[in-house]
């Protein structure tokens, strides 16, 4: 096999690098997807029709696809902001796991006494500061002991899960329920949401979250030191970054905001705090940062796709029955695969493609 | 007397039948890691292969053609996860988690469409099984004896043979074996096969002996316990067997000690027991408990033109 890249053909033009091949990715990883369904035995274009009318054919579902769209923003930038410090943050499910337990002890503690106005805000100050310690051992592990952040935060998944079973379980069960559940929110622990959906104030968070993150990054140095030491830490050390620090720095803002997937789903939605709201989000930010090309805005564009398959995908198994909400999670391995892992795979063809029209 | 030899013996049993997929899955992990390509998509293997045998051996009424369907999948998901890694040379822990998640969804969205159970298949009887050979209270069926033989045989292919050497250079600095005119990628690409091979057979133990027919997310994270293990193994193969077989012991202890209170301890939460191999992993690879050095090259594609 003749080994891709950089062969007969010049570089790509920008557009493509930045536009094209992408779109040629997700084509190809939902090409893949169509011959799963077919595979089936479902017609492909009927499904994908049945998936879009589900996603977007109502407002309802509309506000379905941008609450799921939300979860999706937060984990998208928690792994984009590490992928920037050449970090890559596998931990996000963890992280939004503690960010939920944040919030949710913040509420059970304080909302009796405290109006709204100042409960919401302390409840997502301790979200961000739950999944940013849970970010901060594996981050301080990096930094200090050497250990690989990628095992490290595949580990600490699974602690976070025995952690939580355990404390639901144990603890902070509501006296006298029988599933693992805390004690209902009071109003003021509640975000203010669309009557009837649980599209929530969080979206507003989720955009807010988006335009911080391009601030930080492009706009300030500490962001300029963050890029500098993913692209090149030598480089950065040169300029006098302090590695380590900037290692907790990445991985602390990118496990708040992972955390943030907790006041979407517990104070947005449930009310309580419940076991596993976080499932999938985190994996699914690594599908959302490599699609959105680790920029906010890209994050937010491939964020509502997912947003659209996640609803799409649940009206699309309750009109046809041999096919299950899982296919969404199919989709989100496949594109995995192909915008990230096997990202190189078109280059060559598009190589091709455009070395023939040149002169 | 006769009671504690019992109990010695059940506990070894269940340690030795939670720990024999942990081992063919640390074997595996341990031929690609050596080989320098990454494999956090042990898990993914593992639960597709599972599947598959499963089907498979529901279908055709035969365990074995389980077993080979399971070694096919796996092999498959090796094969891409080559693909990725060696010829495109794309990021090894993408692939892996990209191939984790797949295999997660596509088991699921497979088995419903094809046995209509909500993501199982039928409960597989008789000749479907893999029953155990000598000892039916110990469920010590032909792919227990295969894991214990896979160490001495991983342990004397990578430290003994041409092969190995290779293998391990590979892992360790490709520049030199491309300069003694070797192919860095068909090393690459046996050591991946070899990973795909182990880890099907540890599928194939989950959903065909073990129990009795597949479930959504059967492997409960046993692939990254196997990681662990390579990892915990110092990516030996003896050590990272005993690793398996402790990690298992923990698991067989975890059941036993549901609601015991311990004298001086009180309740052990069976959360923390099972946590446990995550947390010792933790701890080895923060330091405290020597040190555990990777393969250079693991995780860094070859590229040949530099």
């Amino acid at each position: 096999m003749k080994a891709p890249g950089r062969s007969l053909a010049g570089p790509l033009p920008g557009w493509a690098e930045v536009v094209l091949l992408p779109l040629v990715n997700i084509a190809l990883a939902f090409i893949v997807v169509g011959v799963i369904v077919a595979i089936i035995g479902v017609d492909p274009f009927h499904a994908l029709r049945l998936l879009v009318t589900g996603a977007l054919g109502s407002w309802e579902s509309i506000g379905y696809t941008l609450y799921y769209a939300t979860n999706f923003t937060f984990t998208g930038l928690a792994v984009a902001v590490a992928f920037h410090a050449g970090l890559f943050n596998i931990g996000g499910e963890g992280q939004a796991y503690l960010g939920g337990l944040g919030c949710g002890l913040a509420i059970l503690a304080l909302d009796r006494w405290l109006p709204a106005w100042l409960m919401i805000p302390i409840a997502i100050a301790a979200a961000a500061l739950f999944g940013a310690a849970w970010a901060a051992v594996p981050a301080w592990l990096q930094a200090w002991r050497g250990s690989h952040i990628v095992i490290t935060t595949i580990m600490f998944n699974f602690v976070a899960s025995a952690l939580m079973v355990y404390l639901m379980v144990n603890v902070l069960i509501a006296p006298g329920s029988m599933t693992p559940q805390s004690r209902g929110f009071l109003p003021s622990g509640q975000l203010p949401a669309i009557a009837g959906l649980p599209l929530n104030l969080s979206l507003v968070l989720a955009l807010a979250c988006c335009a911080a993150v391009w601030v930080f990054l492009w706009h300030t140095p500490w962001g300029y030191a963050l890029r500098t030491m993913g692209h090149n830490p030598e480089a950065a050390v040169y300029a006098g970054t302090n590695l380590r620090r900037m290692t907790m720095v990445a991985m602390c803002f990118s496990g708040a905001l992972a955390g943030f997937v907790g006041v979407n789903e517990l104070m947005g939605v449930h009310h309580r705090i419940v076991l596993d709201f976080q499932a999938g989000y985190g994996f699914a930010g690594i599908a959302v940062a490599l699609m959105g090309r680790n920029h906010p805005l890209g994050v937010l564009l491939a964020a509502l796709l997912f947003g659209a398959l996640q609803q799409g995908g649940a009206e699309l198994a309750f009109e046809i029955p041999s096919i299950t909400r899982e296919m969404v999670v199919v989709i989100q391995g496949l594109i995995i695969l192909f915008s990230g892992a096997l990202a190189h795979l078109p280059r060559p063809w598009l190589q091709l493609l455009f070395a023939r029209r040149a002169p | 007397m006769d009671e504690a030899f019992s109990f010695v013996f059940l506990m070894l049993a269940s340690t030795l039948r939670v720990a024999t997929p942990l081992v063919l899955c640390a074997m595996g992990g341990l031929f690609s890691e050596k080989g320098g390509i990454v494999d956090v998509g042990l898990e993914g293997k593992m639960l597709m292969a599972a599947f598959f045998a499963a089907a498979t051996a529901s279908v055709t009424g035969s365990a074995w053609a389980g077993v080979a369907a399971a070694v096919i999948a796996a092999e498959a998901l090796a094969l891409l996860h080559g693909l990725a890694c060696i010829t495109y040379r794309g990021n090894q822990v993408v692939s892996g988690v990209a191939i984790n998640i797949l295999a997660a969804g596509l088991t699921v969205v497979l088995g419903t469409a094809w046995f209509a159970r909500g993501g199982q298949t039928p409960p597989l009887v008789g000749d479907q099984r893999l029953m155990p050979l000598f000892l039916p209270e110990a469920g010590d069926n032909v792919l227990v004896y295969v894991a214990l033989l896979s160490v001495p045989a991983t342990w004397w292919i990578i430290a003994r043979t041409r092969f190995g050497l290779r293998l391990r250079a590979v892992g360790e600095m490709p520049l030199a074996v491309d300069a003694a005119g070797l192919s860095v990628a068909w090393l690459r690409y046996r050591a991946v096969l070899l990973c795909g091979l182990l880890a099907g057979l540890a599928g194939a133990y989950l959903s065909i002996g073990q129990n009795a027919g597949f479930s959504r997310d059967m492997t409960a994270g046993q692939g990254f316990i196997a990681l662990a293990a390579i990892i915990f193994g110092k990516w030996r193969a003896w050590p990272a067997f005993g690793a398996c077989l402790v990690f298992g012991l923990l698991d067989a202890v975890a059941i036993r000690l549901q609601g015991v209170r311990l004298p001086g301890l009180g309740e052990v939460p069976v959360q923390l027991i099972q946590a446990m191999p995550y947390l010792l992993t933790m701890f080895l690879l923060a330091g405290f408990i020597g040190r555990a050095v990777a393969p250079k090259a693991a995780g860094v594609p070859y590229e040949k033109e530099r």
